[in-house]
């Protein structure tokens, strides 16, 4: 038997607001939240799009130098992660006596400064603020997180679809069983930019666009909720979509025992949508499907699923709970979680 | 690779080999160009054509010849059509290490490194949306085509590679993060075979920014480790291996490169572009990846440093060089092939990796170019000029923005394990 790996803490910061309440409280109730416009003017014309944003009422952001001119996709993370570590673990990691490894996954990253930096390139190179560049790349949310709770140990960024954080779960799994780190962070962050928005119209007008972060806080131990099952991702490479999740569910091998929650990926766009559907057809028992209430979060997606199905799990509704979904254009998913007594 | 919670424990680490290697980058296409050129202490800049740099300070780099045609055999000119730059960096690169590795793709993760991706395509989008927002042809396709997981999805397939995807973005750290990954994965017995590799391709942003920061030399001309250096130059390519457990690359019957006998990797959380002046975290890197290895800094024959030619950078790594070696530093031979190639940011860490595996395969020690004065921080040996010598263990470090540093160590086969 391996050693057990457990989820202990959670942090999510989404357009319900900031923290992991605010998001169950708008699960629970079943209620979308307002979305509001994001708009600019190109010569005599308005193009206005729909978004939905992280409320600027009850920001958590940690209070940390470095977090001062960084754009949003960063502050989220950080109060996300700061969520899920909380304030003991964090103690202990000052102190040197945990080492924590920091794992972010992003579909869309940094675009707010790369949108703004790339304008001022193009406009005259020799005024680029050299200050916004580095905030660009799409690993620095992640070593802000690390100097942010004073961490040397590993840091990585993996850029996926939205089912990359369990990918960023799989490798937090690595290295705890390796024995690099005694726990890990592992957050998804993405922030809200008329170009990325723009961007995913082209996909569907029905998409809302949504910003956000999600964490969890992984260990080695016997906790509330255990990890039980992390199949292989099913590569897009060599299967179609339908196949994948097909795959990804036969993996899993979960039953549908009136007792298990089944999170999916459904937006509510029925194209995209189609695989999550076609594979989990027969499922009977409960099902949410976050995202259609939340947004298309890109990156974030199957973070805040994930968060969600911790919490199921920790309200003692379910026994056991999947988080399953099916990207765009990389791979199909899935997590078993448990409860345990 | 999955994980259950009622699977058996993992056995014990396994040796793990290189069976495959493949390289393009401004040097020239493939093993042999490269070795040819880094043998012959080659310099390979050029005047920036794919973009407009005339508003810049610098207009040189290590710019790749790449052809706007598919290349002969292995891919269709629609799928070659639909690669961004860096990608198809990356499926050259990729495809001759799965032919140098005698493979023709199959079930293996796939994990590659990157930092500006597909960018390019991103950049095209960007100008269009200003230039023209209503006007929605194309547009699609560039958002789409943008997403590095896309890209990478694309070149699995071309490759016939089917397993896992992952991707790594670490800033300069990345190619060898993704190496790293890989080593781990076949050596826990989470894959037998792994293809990984590091890619990016020169684009505007990025070179705008780093010009910005005034990292780049105004001369064009990088002089890692020089008193006077003044900054670095960008490059573009890619560096692939294929990553694999001894026990399986002798049972194919596969030639064996060579092994891969550590690698560690750290958070450097100074600032988010400098290193610690004293190299603290670089120090870590060295120790953690020799530590593993079973190896002390006096078996190691050659480090492919970082050496990006800025004057922090160099500094920090010479003093974590300094720290790590103790009284052999003079013996502790050392260059940076930035100095020829330029900085390949994202791809830099693979293609030093490929690079370090050519010089320990022909036996020798590829230069730091254009040195006149050594800084006072080189007290190891500078290796300004190529030379012969026996390469039984080397070292390469990576160390990226954000504070991404990695470290591998490589050997030939059976010297340590």
């Amino acid at each position: 038997m391996r050693t057990p790996l457990s989820i202990t803490g959670c942090g999510a910061v989404s357009p319900a607001g900031w923290g992991v309440a605010a998001m169950m409280r708008l699960l629970e109730a079943g209620e979308k939240p307002v979305p509001s416009f994001l708009e600019r003017a190109v010569g005599d014309e308005i193009i206005r799009t729909p978004v939905l944003r992280v409320p600027a009422e009850g920001a958590t952001t940690p209070k940390f130098a470095r977090l001062r001119r960084t754009s949003p996709i960063s502050k989220f993370a950080a109060a996300a992660a700061m969520e899920a570590l909380g304030e003991n673990r964090l103690a202990e990691v000052a102190a040197g006596n945990l080492r924590v490894g920091v794992i972010c996954t992003l579909t869309n990253g940094c675009v707010n400064y790369s949108n703004r930096f790339f304008a001022e390139a193009l406009a005259d190179p020799s005024l680029a603020s050299p200050i916004l560049f580095p905030e660009t790349v799409f690993n620095a949310p992640s070593s802000h997180l690390s100097a942010l709770i004073g961490s040397v140990s590993p840091n990585d960024t993996l850029i996926s679809d939205s089912t990359g954080f369990l990918s960023g779960i799989d490798l937090a799994v690595e290295w705890i069983v390796r024995g690099d780190v005694d726990g890990c962070l592992v957050v998804a962050s993405e922030e809200i930019d008329w170009l990325s928005s723009e961007g995913l119209l082209h996909y569907s007008r029905n998409y809302l666009p949504a910003e956000g972060g999600a964490a969890v806080y992984l260990e080695a131990s016997c906790g509330p909720v255990e990890l039980l099952r992390l199949p292989d991702p099913v590569s897009l490479a060599g299967a179609g979509r339908e196949q994948a999740a097909c795959e990804i569910r036969r993996r899993l091998g979960a039953d549908d025992d009136g007792k298990t929650l089944l999170v999916d990926g459904r937006a509510g766009i029925p194209r995209y949508d189609r695989p999550d559907a076609v594979a989990w057809e027969d499922w009977q028992g409960p099902r949410w499907s976050p995202r259609m209430l939340l947004g298309e979060g890109m990156g974030i997606s199957a973070a805040l699923q994930t968060v969600a199905a911790v919490s199921a799990l920790e309200s003692g509704l379910f026994q056991n709970a999947i988080v399953a979904a099916t990207g765009a254009n990389q791979q199909s998913a899935g997590m078993l979680l448990g409860k345990n007594p | 690779m999955a994980y259950f919670s009622d699977a058996p424990p993992p056995s014990r680490p396994r040796s793990v080999v290189v069976s495959g290697l493949g390289i393009l980058s401004p040097m020239g296409y493939g093993a042999e160009e490269n070795t040819i050129g880094f043998r012959a202490g080659r310099m390979a800049f050029s005047p920036v054509t794919i973009f407009d740099v005339s508003r810049q300070r610098v207009a040189t780099a290590g710019q790749v010849d790449l052809p706007d045609a598919a290349p002969d055999g292995g891919i269709s000119g629609k799928a070659w059509s639909r690669m961004d730059r860096g990608t198809r960096l990356a499926w050259i690169a990729a495809r001759e290490a799965l032919a140098d590795a005698g493979l023709s793709g199959g079930e293996m993760p796939l994990v590659v490194g990157t930092s500006a991706a597909a960018m390019p395509v991103g950049e095209e989008y960007f100008k269009q949306a200003l230039a023209s927002p209503v006007r929605r042809a194309a547009q699609l396709r560039r958002v789409e085509l943008y997403q590095a997981q896309r890209q990478m999805t694309d070149m699995a397939r071309q490759l016939g590679v089917t397993g896992p995807l992952r991707i790594v973005s670490n800033a300069c750290a990345s190619g060898a993060n993704a190496i790293g990954q890989a080593f781990h994965l076949v050596r826990s017995g989470r894959a037998d075979r792994v293809l990984a590799g590091g890619y990016d391709a020169l684009c505007q942003l990025v070179f705008s920014g780093f010009d910005a920061l005034q990292a780049l030399s105004p001369s064009g001309i990088p002089r890692p480790f020089d008193a006077a250096r003044d900054g670095l130059a960008l490059g573009e390519g890619a560096g692939f291996v294929v990553v694999e457990s001894a026990g399986s690359a002798k049972a194919r019957g596969a030639r064996v490169i060579a092994e891969i006998l550590g690698y560690g990797a750290a958070t450097d959380v100074h600032h988010l572009t400098q290193p610690h002046p004293m190299g603290d975290t670089a120090l870590v890197t060295m120790q953690a990846a020799c530590s593993m290895a079973g190896i002390s800094p006096g078996q190691i024959d050659y480090i492919n440093s970082h050496g990006t030619g800025t004057p922090l950078n160099d500094i920090a790594e010479g003093n974590a060089i300094q720290r790590w070696a103790g009284d052999l530093v003079e013996k502790i031979r050392v260059s940076s092939t930035k100095s020829a190639i330029g900085h390949l940011l994202g791809g830099a860490g693979a293609v030093e990796s490929v690079i370090c595996l050519l010089a320990m395969e022909g036996q020798f020690l590829p230069a730091s170019l254009n040195v006149r004065e050594a800084d006072a921080v080189c007290t190891f040996d500078l290796v300004k000029t190529p030379r012969e010598a026996t390469l039984r263990r080397v070292l390469t470090n990576s160390f990226g923005f954000g504070g991404a540093n990695a470290t591998l160590v490589f050997g030939k086969e059976g010297e340590i394990s």
